[in-house]
């Protein structure tokens, strides 16, 4: 075949036709049966038909390539304008008019015929160029009306396809024909396409809605019927809307060439994307939509809410049903207002919907609110790609009929907006329970994070506020010292003396750490009872405030700190404590440093202890044997020395039973005060000495009343001398500790574990005497209950 | 899934019912209204709790021998009322779940449309493909 020539508009429509017969969407061959019915829509004889496909080679190929479609197109052409086919011909004859195919349904051409008489201009020596369009709108529209004329028994298989096609092909056409007016004023001819299709949609919207994706063409295409359209808002609407388009633009040629012009622009990307013109919003009606969003709402950003849009689209007389469902299909993000975009799209539904056309089941793509700022041309150009975009939700909106189709588009979009909706509440609900949950949580733990007085300090004051808590939780603690309890006895006693020599320094270790000890001697009694003290007199139970890691400087003080600590229980328990002590604990071993140190520590410690537990007799009992048992203990601490410590453990024991019944605390103040054994023996009576020496007044006080309390707490004394058994033996141990020390890292260790040892025997000792404090004071009630019954009976 | 479903106003009157079966509607009907009488039941039955701490979703109101009847209210007193075959036993309570879910969004879309009346007979088409994938989903 010869090189086929095609001018530009040839060539697109030829593409055109080839896509429109391209129903199979190869792209290379068009069925036979779509071309067969283009040619026999081209009216020729046919034989005409047959020799022009054998021209073309189809009928030598069998099919019909792009290539011979094209060449048939030409030489449908040229038999159209009567010139004799030949292969020659098809690049032979100049200026041809493009290939005319026109409906066979005469009926609808009688009808067009009819209408066409009312427009003058229903001519041209391009009648050739416009009844395509036209024709080609009708081709399409014939198929597709599914009512009115269908002679073709293949309508039905094309009435799926044509509502698809039918928008494809007939934009174009418009195109074409505008642009041939532009090109040649000739034609007064524009409006024969316009009214072309014109008359089409007066007889389609009666008949059936199919066409009005080629309805939608035209009415998205021409601009003046817009104006009156728009018009028709505030009026009442003209009933046949579609004529007053058609003489409108038949009177305002120049605005159709404009639109005309604007259109050739998007021509070629309107071909490609036919089939969402008919939503397309051309820059004229997307400025008059803006105009009248302004008029709404003058911040082009801003929303239109919900009532004021019903106002105005209600001005526009569609039923409020129609009226629901364009708000449904424009208000994008279901927030009850118009934005710019929303608002145009509701605009342009409501002048389709007016023109005749019916509403799409689904915004059409063209429709949809863009990201980008529409006021720029832009749009115009963007709205092709998103129309290419996606070919199956577009074919929703030119399909009337296909119910299913959108419902299956709509189908996999809910399903998977209901999975986002479904994950999102589950999200939510399970951030509820979530919620709960902590909520649940959250009162449990103060009281538990704060019994856990595991971060055994070494620090006094440290270790005072662990025993605080300690204290707070007595029960508590005795599980936690426990352990400590299990650890040889050995480390105990070492820990309970290295405790109870910090304990003087800061008071609060030995309780902290020895409450669940068998070892709570006198030490740590006392240690506990001043920290109790202390914390009566000084914080309150505040659980909360673990005071921070101490700088560790007592680890170096094993020695010395035991010497405090020795000092400190010393004093304490030489004043306070008086039955409890028994047998000091091993080795108080009377560090004479302590001595002076001791008293003044103890008096301090006296002086809270006194000053806290001013309450008498009963409180005052318990504790005392306990600080008689720790100041033992710290005198054995103290002393650190092998020597002392052994010599004093072989005394303590001796002074133990001596003077356990009577003076336990005298002994050990003795030893506190004096620091040495002689005085210890000589307990009773320098103990009182002591008590008296001691520039405490305090002191004596607890003296008298250990000695009233000692045979209440005989028992109790009972208890502790077990308790100073166990410091005893700690003390033991302790001489294995070399002195000097402080430096060497074992040293420390060991220290810092007797410490803990002795803290956690301090700390059960502490429970112990708490429920020994409760104990006396309900007894103190009882009597006090009595009193009072026995007072109204004397008042009488 | 479901084999009716009906949306009833706070005043106990249906703003929109349909089932899939066209015939016996009226049985369907007649179950819609005497499931109403257990959601209030449901309802009462938690208002000591403050509104907002009671579900939405009631779940199971009363099986019969062909269906199950499931029910959901929302804070405006709206019910949305679901009869489900009872031979479907591929249904599982979180499907039921979502179902009502998507039922109240595409509810609330229908009442934000500001030509909707409150009240009236929900005539959305959005509304009602909704409810038709629901219930085609069944068959």
């Amino acid at each position: 075949m010869e090189g086929l020539t095609l001018s530009d508009a040839e060539q697109k429509y030829y593409s055109d036709l080839f896509s429109y017969c391209d129903i199979e969407s190869t792209k290379k061959v068009v069925v036979n049966g779509r071309v067969l019915e283009l040619f026999r829509a081209a009216q020729l004889p046919n034989d005409v038909v047959l020799q022009i496909m054998e021209l073309c080679g189809a009928t030598r190929l069998g099919y019909f390539g792009r290539s011979q479609f094209y060449i048939a197109l030409k030489l449908v052409a040229v038999a159209q304008s009567g010139f004799p086919l030949r292969v020659e011909s098809i690049n032979t004859v100049k200026d041809l008019p493009l290939p005319r195919f026109v409906a066979s349904k005469n009926e609808q051409e009688s009808r067009h015929a009819t209408s066409y008489s009312s427009d003058s201009e229903n001519q041209g020596s391009y009648s050739g160029v416009i009844p395509p369009p036209p024709g080609r709108g009708q081709v399409k529209k014939g198929p597709g009306s599914h009512d009115a004329v269908q002679p073709r028994p293949s309508t039905d298989q094309q009435e799926p396809a044509s509502p698809v096609v039918s928008p494809q092909q007939s934009p174009p056409t418009s195109p074409h024909t505008w642009r041939k007016h532009n090109r040649h004023p000739s034609g007064g001819s524009s409006e024969r396409p316009l009214a072309g299709p014109g008359p089409f949609w007066s007889p389609f919207g009666d008949t059936q809605s199919g066409s009005s994706a080629g309805d939608a063409v035209w009415s998205g295409q021409s601009p003046p019927p817009p104006q009156e359209n728009w018009v028709s808002f505030a009026d009442t609407p003209p009933t046949s809307t579609l004529l007053t388009m058609h003489p409108a633009s038949v009177q305002d040629q120049t605005t159709v060439r404009t639109v005309a012009s604007a259109t050739t622009a998007n021509e070629i990307r309107r071909q490609s994307s036919s089939y969402d013109d008919p939503w397309k919003i051309t820059d004229e009606q997307r400025q008059y939509y803006v105009n009248q969003f302004k008029t709404i709402q003058p911040d082009l950003n801003g929303f239109i809410p919900g009532s004021a849009a019903k106002e105005f689209f209600t001005k526009s007389k569609l039923p409020i049903l129609e009226l629901s469902h364009i708000w449904e299909l424009s208000d994008f993000d279901k927030d009850g207002a118009l934005t710019l975009d929303e608002f145009c799209a509701a605009f342009h539904l409501v002048v389709a919907r007016k023109n005749g056309y019916d509403l799409p089941e689904k915004l059409p793509e063209s429709l949809m609110p863009k990201l980008i700022d529409l006021e720029d041309s832009a749009d115009v150009g963007d709205q092709p790609g998103e129309v290419g975009y996606s070919g199956s939700p577009a074919e929703a909106p030119p399909s009337k009929s296909p119910s299913m189709p959108s419902l299956n588009q709509t189908w996999p979009e809910l399903n998977q907006s209901s999975e986002q909706w479904e994950t999102f509440s589950e999200r939510s609900s399970s951030s509820q329970t979530l919620t709960q949950f902590d909520s649940n949580i959250a009162p449990a733990d103060p009281d538990t994070a704060i019994v856990h007085p595991v971060p055994i300090r070494m620090t006094p004051s440290k270790i005072h506020m662990q025993e605080l808590e300690l204290k707070r939780a007595g029960s508590d603690h005795t599980n936690p010292t426990s352990p400590l309890l299990v650890k040889t006895s050995d480390l105990s006693e070492e820990n309970k003396i290295n405790s109870s020599v910090k304990f003087p320094s800061g008071n609060t270790v030995a309780d902290g750490y020895s409450s669940s000890d068998s070892f709570p001697s006198d030490p740590e009694q006392i240690g506990s009872n001043v920290t109790r003290q202390r914390s009566h007199s000084g914080t309150s139970p505040d659980n909360t405030a673990p005071p921070p890691p101490p700088p560790r400087p007592q680890p170096s003080h094993s020695r010395s700190s035991s010497l405090d600590m020795n000092r400190t229980f010393a004093v304490t328990t030489g004043q306070q404590q008086a039955g409890v002590v028994a047998h000091p604990p091993a080795v108080p071993p009377r560090p004479q440093p302590s001595q002076a140190p001791g008293p003044s520590v103890h008096r301090p410690v006296d002086a809270d202890g006194l000053i806290t537990h001013t309450s008498t007799s009963p409180q005052q009992i318990p504790e005392q044997p306990n600080f008689a048992d720790f100041s033992q203990f710290e005198v054995f601490a103290a002393s650190n020395v092998t020597e002392e410590q052994d010599s004093e453990a072989d005394k303590h024991p001796e002074i133990l039973p001596t003077e356990k019944a009577s003076d336990p605390a005298t002994s050990l103040r003795i030893a506190q005060a004096d620091g040495k054994i002689e005085e210890k023996t000589a307990a009773s009576v320098p103990a009182n000495v002591s008590k008296g020496t001691t520039p405490l007044a305090p002191p004596p006080k607890p003296v008298r009343r250990r000695l009233k309390s000692e045979d209440e707490l005989r028992p109790d004394v009972d208890e502790h001398t077990q308790k100073t058994g166990v410091l005893a033996a700690v003390l033991a141990s302790q001489p294995s500790i070399p002195r000097s020390v402080g430096k060497d890292k074992k040293a420390i260790q060991a220290s810092i574990r007797r410490n803990k040892e002795t803290n956690t025997v301090l700390a059960r000792l502490n429970s112990e005497l708490q429920q020994q404090l409760k104990d006396v004071l309900e007894e103190r009630i009882s009597l006090e209950v009595q009193l009072e019954q026995l007072r109204p009976f004397s008042h009488l | 899934m479901a084999v009716c479903i009906a949306v009833i106003a706070k005043e106990n009157y249906p703003l929109y019912i349909r089932s899939t079966p066209t015939e016996n509607e009226l049985k369907f009907h007649y179950m819609v209204h005497t499931s109403l009488d257990v959601v209030d039941e449901k309802i009462s039955a938690m208002g000591k709790a403050l509104v907002d701490q009671r579900e939405l979703y009631l779940g199971l109101l009363y099986p019969t021998e062909d269906y199950k009847v499931y029910g959901y209210v929302t804070n405006s007193k709206v019910k949305f009322v679901m009869v489900v075959d009872s031979s479907n036993t591929a249904l599982r309570d979180n499907e039921i779940r979502s179902m009502f879910r998507k039922l109240h969004n595409s509810y609330t879309d229908v009442m934000c449309n500001p030509f909707y009346n409150p009240g009236d007979r929900i005539q959305s088409r959005a509304f009602d493909n909704m409810v038709t994938s629901m219930m085609i989903q069944v068959c």
